[in-house]
C-alpha cells in the first residue's frame, strides 16, 4: 500500500513536470507581448520590463530558471499586478475556491447519489420522470444562466422578505457560500444523478443482488449494503477530476457572486498573457488534480476491495 | 349421467409421429438484432429518433424554407419579441434640425432662483413616430435649463422618471427631439426645469404613443417598397416569427444557422472523443499494471493542460485568419483535450468488470484481450458510456459558447446556440425570448440524446433480452 | 441529516444578522463595489481607472480638484507658473499617515522615479513637459537631470522643457503624487501591494484590503484638510466586473452606487431608480491602417465609408443608452477652447450619411485601385461584447449599403495589442480617453511620432499643426492649429468617429456631493456626505 502510494506520487511529480513544460512552451508560442499595454510605451521601457522578468534571455535559459525557481517553490511575480507574488495569489485565493468547491461537491455528491438512487428505484415511474426532466434542464442550461438566475432569486427573496435572508454577493461568511456553491454544483449534480441511475440499474440485475434477495435479506439492507455500494463506483471515479475542476474553475460563478477565488485569476491570466500567473496556476492546478486522482484511486480500493491496487 | 366408454382397437394404436415437433418458429436472434428490436419497441428511443430527425430537418432543410438572411439587420425592429407581422408608416429620412430657441427669452437666470414653475405647454410637434418624437414647451421664467426624461410607466412625482434623455443647459431652449431606440408603445416624457445646474421639484409629464414607422431609404434598402412609394403610406414590415435579436436580426434564421455550428460541435466532437476515451480507458483498465499507469498519467497530463491557452494555439496552428469561422480547429481541440474524462470513467468500470466471473470464464475459453474488451467489457460499461455521451453533447455546446464569449469562438456574424445564449442572458429580463429560444433548442438536443441514451442502455443491456 | 441541521442553523443565524445598509448617516460610511481589484496602487505606475480611483482618495498631489471640479491647492499652498518654470510652496501641515511631514523631497523622489526607465511607468509621458523628462525616460540622461529641485523641505522648483499652459493640471494627476523615499526603500518591491505597504497623504487611507474581495478606506486623521471631509469611510465590500451583479447588490441595498450598461438599465428602470447620465469624455472611432500596401490607404475608400456611416443611427439604435453623442470629431465636445468649449468655437463638420455619394466614391476608389471588387477588409476588435456588437453592426451596414465585405477579427487583449502594433489589420476599433485636461491629450494622437498612432498615419501637415500647438502658449494660436487638425481629420478621413461615450449610473438618494469627473479619480467621493 505504502509502496503503491509512493510510486503514484513519484509518477505524479513527473506528470506535473510534463504539464509545466507543455504549458511553458504553449504560452511562449502564443503571439502577443505580455509587457504590452493599452498605452504604447517606448522601446526603452519595454526592455527594462523584459529584463525585470527575465524575458530578454533565451527561451531555454528562461525554462531552466523557471523550473529551478519552481522546485524551490517560487512562482515569481505577476505581470499584471507587478508588486504581487504568484505564491501570494495562490495562497490568498485558493482557499476561497477550495471552500466553495468543497461545499459545491458536497451538494453535488449528496444530491446526485440521492436523486440517482431514487430514479433507479422508481424506474419509469413518476419520480424518475420528474427528476430526469430536471436533470435534462440542469444540463441544458449553462452555468452563466444559473448564476444569473440564482442571484436574481436572492434579490427577489430579500425584497419579498424585506430583509436580507441571504447575501446577494460577496464573501466572508457561510451564508455567502450557499447560493454560489449550489449553482456551481448543479451541473455536477446532474451528471452524478444520471451516472448513479444508470449504474444502479446495472447493479440491480447483478447476480449477487438476486442471491441476496433469495437469501431473504431485507430490501433496505440489499439497497445500502449491496446496491448503493456497488453503484457508487463510477460516481467516485468522476469525483476526483470534478473536485479539481470545481475548486479551481468557477470563473463565471466567482465573477457573478463577487467571490475572490482563483478561478478569476486563472482565466484572466490567459487573457492578459500573464506568464507567471499562467504557469503558477496551471502547475498548482495540475498538482492538485494529480493528487486528487491518486486520492480517489486509493479510496476506490477501499470501497471495492476487488479492485487490486498494484 | 352414467356412460360407459367402450374401447376399440384404434384407441391402442400408437400416435402418429409428428415431424419437427420442436421447431423453432422464429429466426434466431443475435445480441445486436435483439437490441435493435428492443430499441424499436422503446417509446423513448422512438421519440428521440423523431426529435433528431426534426433537428436535422430544421438544420439542413430549414434554411431552404425560411430564406431570410441571418445576418440582415432590421434596425426598426430591434429585440422584437415574437409577434405577428407589423405595418409601419413610411416617413421621410431624418434631417437634423437646429435646436429650437426662443430668442425673446433669457438663456440664464438673473440670479439664483429658489423655486421654478413647472413647464407649461408641453406637447408633441407633428406625428410621433418610432423615428422621432418632437417635444416642445413654453420657456419657464428664470430657468437656466431643462432635463428631459422618458419612462415606460407613469412616473410618480419625482420617482420613476426613467431614462435621462438630455440635460439642456440653456433656459431659452424650447424643444427636444427624441430618437433613442423608440418602440411603438406608450412613453411618459417628463420635463424638469433647472437653474443650469440643479433640478427643481417641478415635473410636467406627457404621454406619447409613437407610431411604428420606417424611413424611405431604409424601406428601399430592405426592398419593402418600390421607388414610387411616398411618405404617409403604410408598408408591411419584415416578419419575424421568433422575434429579433439586439441588432434586429431574425431569430429563426439565426437559430437555423446556429444549429449548424452547435450541432456539429455538439454531436461530432463528443462522438469522437467518447469513442476514443472508451477504447483508451478500456485498454488501460484491462491491461492494468505499468501500461495502465502510463496511460492514465498521460490522461492526467492532458486534463491539467490549460484549455484556453491551447485553444488559442490550435487556432493559430491551423492558420485561422480573421473572419473564418474556425469550427474545425475548435472541433479538433475539443477532441484532443476532452477525452480523458471518459477514459477515466471507462477504466474505472473496466477495473470492476475485469474481476468478474464471466470475464475469467471467457478468458479461460481462450478469448484474447481485444475480443474480451469489445465483446464483454465494453458492452457492460455501455450504461456509463452513454451517460457520458449525453452529457458531452451540452458540455461541448457550452464550451463553444464560453469560447465565443471570450472571443475565441466562431467569428461573427456566424451565430451559434451557445453564443446566442450568452447574448440572451444579459437581457433575460427585458427580452426573454433572446435567451429562451436558443436555450430551448439546446434543451431539445440534450433531451433527444438523453432519451436515445436511455433507449440504447435498455436495448444494449444483455440481461434484459426480449422475453416471451 | 447533520448537514441540513447546520444549514438551517446557519440560515437562522444569518437572517437578519446582515442588515443590508449601503449608506449609514450616523457613521457617515458608504458601501460600494469595485469593477476589479486595483492592479497597481503604486502611484508612479498606476494607469487603470480603478487604481486611479483609489489613489485619488488616499493620496494627494500638489494640487487637487475641488467639489466644483476646479483646480484647488493640495499639498502646495500656493504656486507661480511662468513659461519656463514653476515654483510651489508646500503647506507645513501636510502629513503622511505615519505622521511624517510631506516634503518637497517626496515629490522629487516620485517624479524622478516615474520617469526613470527602470521603473517602466507607462504614464511617464505625463511628466514630459518637465525639463529633460523625455530624454531621461529614453535612457539618454541620468534621472538626476530631471528639472525638479527641492529648494528646502517646503519649496519645490520645477523647470519646464517648453511652455506648457496646462502644466498646473498635471500636478493633480496620479503620476505626480508624492512618495516618501524612506518608506519606499523599506518595502521596495512590495510597495503598495497591501494596505500596510504604502503611506497615505490624502483625505482617506486604506485600512483593510483583502485581495479581490474588499478594500476599505477610512478618513485619514493626519490629512491637513480633514475638517472638510465628512465621510468617515468608503467600504468597497465587493469586487466584480459583472454589471448585473452590481445592479443586484444595489437593489439589495448593499452598495450605494453603480454604473449601468445597455443590458442592465431596463432592469434599473423597473425598480424606479433615478438614473443619472455622465459623459466619460472618451471618443470611440475606427482607425485605418496606413502602412504601405494596405488598401485602407486609399482616401476615396475611407471617404466612401465615412459617407455611408450614420453616427446618429449608430448611437440611437445600436448603443441604445442615453448620453452617447454621435461621433463628429476627434475632439469630444467637453474639451475647452479659448473661452467657450472648443467645439462651440470650432464646430465640426456635420456628417450626414449620403448613400449616392458613398457609392460614387467607392466606384472611384475601385478605379484608383484598379480592382473589380474591394477585397474583404479585416476589422480588428477586442473581445468585449460591446466591441463585438459594434463590429457586427459595421459589418452588416457596409455590406448592405456598399456591398463591402468585412471580416471581423475578435482578439483577446494582448493578441489584439500585438496585432495593432504589428499593423496586422485594415481597420481597428479604438477609443481614446483623456489623460489630462487639455486639447493636446487628443490632438497629437495621429502625429507620426506618436506610438499610439497604431495605423501609422503620417502626414507632415498634421505633424506641423501639432508642433505649432505644442510650441505656443497662446490659446488662440493653439486652438487655431487644433481646428486645422479637426478639419484634416474630416477631409482626409483619418479616422471614422463613431461616438462620444456617455454612461448612466445610479446612486443612493441620501448621498450628496458625489462628483463625476472626466479626468482623474472618478467617481470622486472626497466631498460626498450622507444626509439622514
Amino acid at each position: 500500500m505504502l509502496r503503491y502510494t509512493l510510486g503514484r506520487l513519484l509518477s505524479g511529480i513527473i506528470t506535473v513536470w510534463f504539464i509545466a513544460t507543455a504549458t511553458f512552451l504553449a504560452m511562449h508560442a502564443v503571439p502577443g507581448d505580455p509587457l504590452m499595454n493599452e498605452k504604447a510605451t517606448t522601446a526603452e521601457i519595454r526592455e527594462n520590463l523584459a529584463r525585470k522578468y527575465g524575458l530578454d534571455r533565451p527561451l531555454a535559459e528562461q525554462y531552466v530558471i523557471y523550473l529551478s525557481n519552481m522546485i524551490q517553490g517560487d512562482f515569481g511575480i505577476s505581470f499584471t499586478q507587478q508588486n504581487r507574488r504568484v505564491n501570494d495569489i495562490i495562497k490568498d485565493h485558493f482557499p476561497v475556491s477550495a471552500a466553495l468547491g468543497i461545499l459545491a461537491i458536497t451538494f453535488a455528491a449528496l444530491g446526485g447519489i440521492l436523486w440517482g438512487a431514487i430514479t433507479a428505484l422508481y424506474r419509469n415511474q413518476l419520480p424518475d420522470i420528474i427528476i430526469m426532466f430536471l436533470v435534462i434542464l440542469g444540463i441544458s442550461v449553462p452555468s452563466f444562466v444559473f448564476a444569473a438566475l440564482g442571484q436574481l432569486l436572492l434579490v427577489n427573496l430579500n425584497q419579498w422578505f424585506g430583509t436580507s435572508i441571504l447575501p446577494v454577493a460577496g464573501w466572508g461568511t457561510f451564508s455567502h457560500m450557499l447560493m454560489p456553491s449550489l449553482v456551481l454544483g448543479l451541473g455536477t449534480m446532474a451528471l452524478l444523478t444520471r451516472l448513479m441511475r444508470s449504474s444502479m440499474l446495472e447493479v440491480v440485475n447483478e447476480d449477487f443482488i438476486k442471491t441476496a434477495k433469495a437469501k431473504g435479506l431485507s430490501p433496505q439492507r440489499i439497497f445500502f449494503k449491496h446496491q448503493l455500494r456497488n453503484a457508487i463506483l463510477p460516481v467516485v471515479t468522476v469525483l476526483g477530476p470534478q473536485i479539481a475542476a470545481i475548486t479551481t474553475g468557477g470563473f463565471v460563478v466567482e465573477l457573478v457572486f463577487a467571490i475572490p477565488g482563483l478561478g478569476r485569476y486563472f482565466v484572466q491570466a490567459v487573457q492578459q498573457l500573464d506568464y507567471t500567473v499562467i504557469m503558477g496556476t496551471t502547475v498548482f492546478y495540475g498538482a492538485f488534480l494529480v493528487l486528487m486522482v491518486i486520492l480517489v484511486d486509493i479510496i476506490y480500493g477501499f470501497i471495492d476491495p476487488r479492485v487490486r491496487l498494484k | 349421467m352414467n356412460t360407459t366408454r367402450i374401447l376399440t382397437e384404434a384407441d391402442f394404436a400408437p400416435a402418429p409421429s409428428k415431424e419437427n415437433l420442436e421447431q423453432i418458429t422464429r429466426p434466431s436472434l443475435s445480441y445486436w438484432e435483439d437490441a435493435w428490436i428492443r430499441l424499436k419497441k422503446n417509446t423513448r428511443a422512438l421519440i428521440s429518433l423523431y426529435l433528431i430527425i426534426g433537428l436535422a430537418f430544421f438544420t439542413l432543410v430549414g434554411p431552404w424554407i425560411w430564406t431570410k438572411d441571418p445576418a440582415a439587420q432590421d434596425l426598426d425592429q430591434i429585440s422584437q419579441a415574437p409577434a405577428l407581422p407589423k405595418t409601419a408608416l413610411l416617413v421621410k429620412d431624418f434631417e437634423p434640425s437646429p435646436t429650437p430657441i426662443d430668442i425673446n427669452h433669457p438663456s440664464e437666470p438673473s440670479g439664483y432662483p429658489d423655486a421654478l414653475d413647472a413647464v407649461t405647454n408641453f406637447t408633441v410637434q407633428g406625428t410621433p413616430t418610432t423615428q422621432s418624437v418632437r417635444l416642445s414647451w413654453a420657456p419657464v421664467n428664470e430657468a437656466g435649463g431643462y432635463s428631459v426624461y422618458r419612462s415606460e410607466s407613469a412616473p410618480d412625482g419625482m420617482l420613476g422618471l426613467g431614462l435621462p434623455l438630455a440635460s439642456l443647459t440653456s433656459g431659452n431652449i424650447v424643444g427636444f427631439e427624441d430618437r433613442l431606440n423608440l418602440k411603438s408603445q406608450t412613453y411618459y416624457y417628463s420635463i424638469i426645469p433647472t437653474d443650469g445646474f440643479d433640478e427643481f421639484d417641478a415635473v410636467t409629464t406627457l404621454e406619447v404613443s409613437p407610431q411604428q414607422s420606417i424611413t424611405v431609404s431604409q424601406a428601399l434598402e430592405r426592398q419593402l417598397i418600390d421607388g414610387d412609394d411616398r411618405p404617409g403610406q403604410t408598408v408591411q414590415l419584415a416578419f419575424h416569427p421568433l422575434g429579433t435579436d439586439y441588432l434586429g436580426r431574425d431569430m429563426l434564421a439565426r437559430l437555423m444557422q446556429g444549429a449548424r455550428v452547435s450541432l456539429f460541435i455538439g454531436v461530432v466532437a463528443p462522438l469522437i472523443y467518447v469513442l476514443f476515451g472508451v477504447f483508451y480507458g478500456g485498454f488501460a483498465g484491462y491491461l492494468g499494471g505499468t501500461i495502465d499507469q502510463i496511460l492514465m498519467r498521460f490522461a492526467d497530463f492532458v486534463v491539467a493542460l490549460p484549455f484556453l491557452l491551447f485553444m488559442i494555439l490550435f487556432k493559430i496552428a491551423f492558420g485561422i485568419g480573421p473572419g473564418e469561422s474556425g469550427v474545425l480547429p475548435m472541433l479538433i481541440a475539443l477532441i484532443l483535450l476532452l477525452w480523458p474524462a471518459t477514459a477515466r470513467l471507462v477504466r474505472g468500470q473496466v477495473l470492476r468488470i475485469r474481476e468478474q466471473g464471466y470475464i475469467e470464464a471467457a478468458r479461460l475459453l481462450g478469448g484474447g484481450p481485444s475480443y474480451l474488451i469489445a465483446r464483454h467489457i465494453i458492452p457492460n460499461t455501455m450504461g456509463v458510456i452513454l451517460v457520458t455521451l449525453t452529457f458531452a453533447v451540452p458540455s461541448a455546446i457550452f464550451t463553444e459558447a464560453f469560447l465565443s464569449f471570450i472571443g475565441m469562438g466562431v467569428a461573427p456574424p456566424t451565430p451559434s446556440w451557445g453564443s446566442m445564449c450568452n447574448e440572451g442572458v444579459k437581457t433575460m429580463l427585458s427580452h426573454p425570448h433572446e435567451l429562451f429560444f436558443p436555450a430551448l433548442f439546446i434543451s431539445i438536443t440534450v433531451l433527444a440524446f438523453n432519451l436515445l441514451g436511455d433507449g440504447l442502455t435498455e436495448a444494449l443491456d444483455s440481461k434484459m433480452r426480449s422475453k416471451e | 441529516m447533520n448537514f441540513f441541521k447546520s444549514l438551517a442553523i446557519a440560515l437562522l443565524l444569518f437572517s437578519g444578522a446582515i442588515e443590508a445598509q449601503s449608506v449609514d448617516a450616523t457613521r457617515q460610511v458608504v458601501k460600494i463595489a469595485l469593477a476589479q481589484e486595483p492592479p497597481q496602487l503604486n502611484s508612479m505606475k498606476a494607469t487603470d481607472q480603478v487604481s486611479i480611483f483609489v489613489l485619488g482618495h488616499v493620496m494627494e498631489g500638489l494640487t487637487r480638484y475641488d467639489r466644483r471640479g476646479n483646480l484647488a491647492p493640495g499639498v502646495a499652498e500656493r504656486w507661480t507658473l511662468s513659461s519656463t518654470a514653476a515654483k510651489f510652496w508646500l503647506r507645513k501641515d501636510a502629513k503622511w499617515s505615519n505622521g511624517d511631514p510631506v516634503t518637497a523631497h517626496d515629490f522629487v523622489f516620485s517624479w524622478r522615479n516615474a520617469v526613470d526607465p527602470k521603473t517602466a511607468s507607462e504614464y511617464a509621458f505625463i511628466l514630459y513637459p518637465v525639463k529633460n523628462a523625455e530624454a531621461i525616460n529614453q535612457g539618454n540622461l541620468p534621472v538626476t537631470d530631471l528639472g525638479i529641485r527641492a529648494v528646502d523641505d517646503h519649496t519645490l522648483e520645477v523647470t519646464l522643457e517648453r511652455p506648457t499652459g496646462y502644466f498646473m493640471k498635471l500636478t493633480a494627476f496620479v503620476t505626480t503624487f508624492p512618495v516618501q523615499e524612506r518608506f519606499y526603500r523599506s518595502v521596495e518591491a512590495s510597495y503598495a501591494a497591501d494596505a500596510g505597504q504604502m503611506l497615505y497623504n490624502g483625505p482617506f487611507k486604506i485600512t483593510d484590503w483583502v485581495h479581490s474581495a474588499s478594500l476599505k478606506m477610512q478618513k485619514n486623521q493626519t490629512y491637513w484638510n480633514r475638517q472638510t471631509i465628512q465621510l468617515n469611510g468608503i467600504d468597497a465590500d465587493y469586487i466584480t466586473a459583472d454589471t448585473r451583479a452590481r445592479l443586484n447588490l444595489f437593489i439589495d441595498d448593499e452598495i450605494a452606487y453603480t454604473q449601468l450598461d445597455g443590458e442592465t438599465y431596463k432592469d434599473a428602470l423597473k425598480n424606479q431608480f433615478r438614473i443619472r447620465p455622465f459623459a466619460t469624455g472618451s471618443v470611440y472611432f475606427l482607425e485605418y491602417n496606413y502602412r504601405p500596401g494596405r488598401i485602407t490607404g486609399n482616401l476615396k475608400l475611407r471617404q466612401a465609408i465615412q459617407a455611408a456611416f450614420d453616427p446618429d443611427e449608430f448611437v440611437n439604435k445600436v448603443l441604445q443608452t442615453p448620453g452617447n453623442l454621435p461621433g463628429a470629431s476627434l475632439f469630444p465636445s467637453w474639451i475647452k477652447g479659448v473661452s467657450k468649449t472648443f467645439r462651440e468655437e470650432f464646430p465640426a463638420k456635420v456628417l450626414r450619411p449620403d448613400l449616392e455619394r458613398a457609392k460614387r466614391l467607392l466606384a472611384e476608389a475601385k478605379a484608383e485601385l484598379g480592382v473589380e471588387q474591394i477585397p474583404p477588409l479585416v476589422l480588428l476588435v477586442s473581445d468585449s461584447p460591446t466591441a463585438t456588437k459594434q463590429a457586427e453592426y459595421t459589418q452588416g451596414m457596409l455590406k448592405t449599403k456598399l456591398n463591402l465585405d468585412i471580416k471581423i477579427d475578435v482578439q483577446t487583449f494582448k493578441q489584439r495589442l500585438a496585432k495593432m502594433t504589428e499593423g496586422d489589420f485594415d481597420i481597428v476599433g479604438a477609443g481614446w480617453g483623456p489623460d489630462f485636461d487639455d486639447i493636446m491629450t487628443f490632438g497629437d494622437l495621429f502625429a507620426s511620432w506618436n506610438l499610439n498612432n497604431r495605423g501609422r498615419y503620417n502626414n507632415p501637415e498634421y505633424d506641423r499643426l501639432v508642433r505649432v500647438a505644442m510650441n505656443s502658449s497662446d490659446p488662440a494660436t493653439r486652438m487655431e492649429a487644433m481646428a486645422g487638425i479637426q478639419t484634416l481629420v474630416h477631409d482626409d478621413a483619418i479616422i471614422l468617429p463613431m461616438y462620444e461615450q456617455g454612461v448612466i449610473y445610479i446612486q443612493h438618494p441620501k448621498i450628496k456631493g458625489l462628483r463625476r469627473t472626466v479626468i482623474g479619480s472618478d467617481p470622486d467621493f472626497t466631498h460626498a456626505r450622507i444626509v439622514p
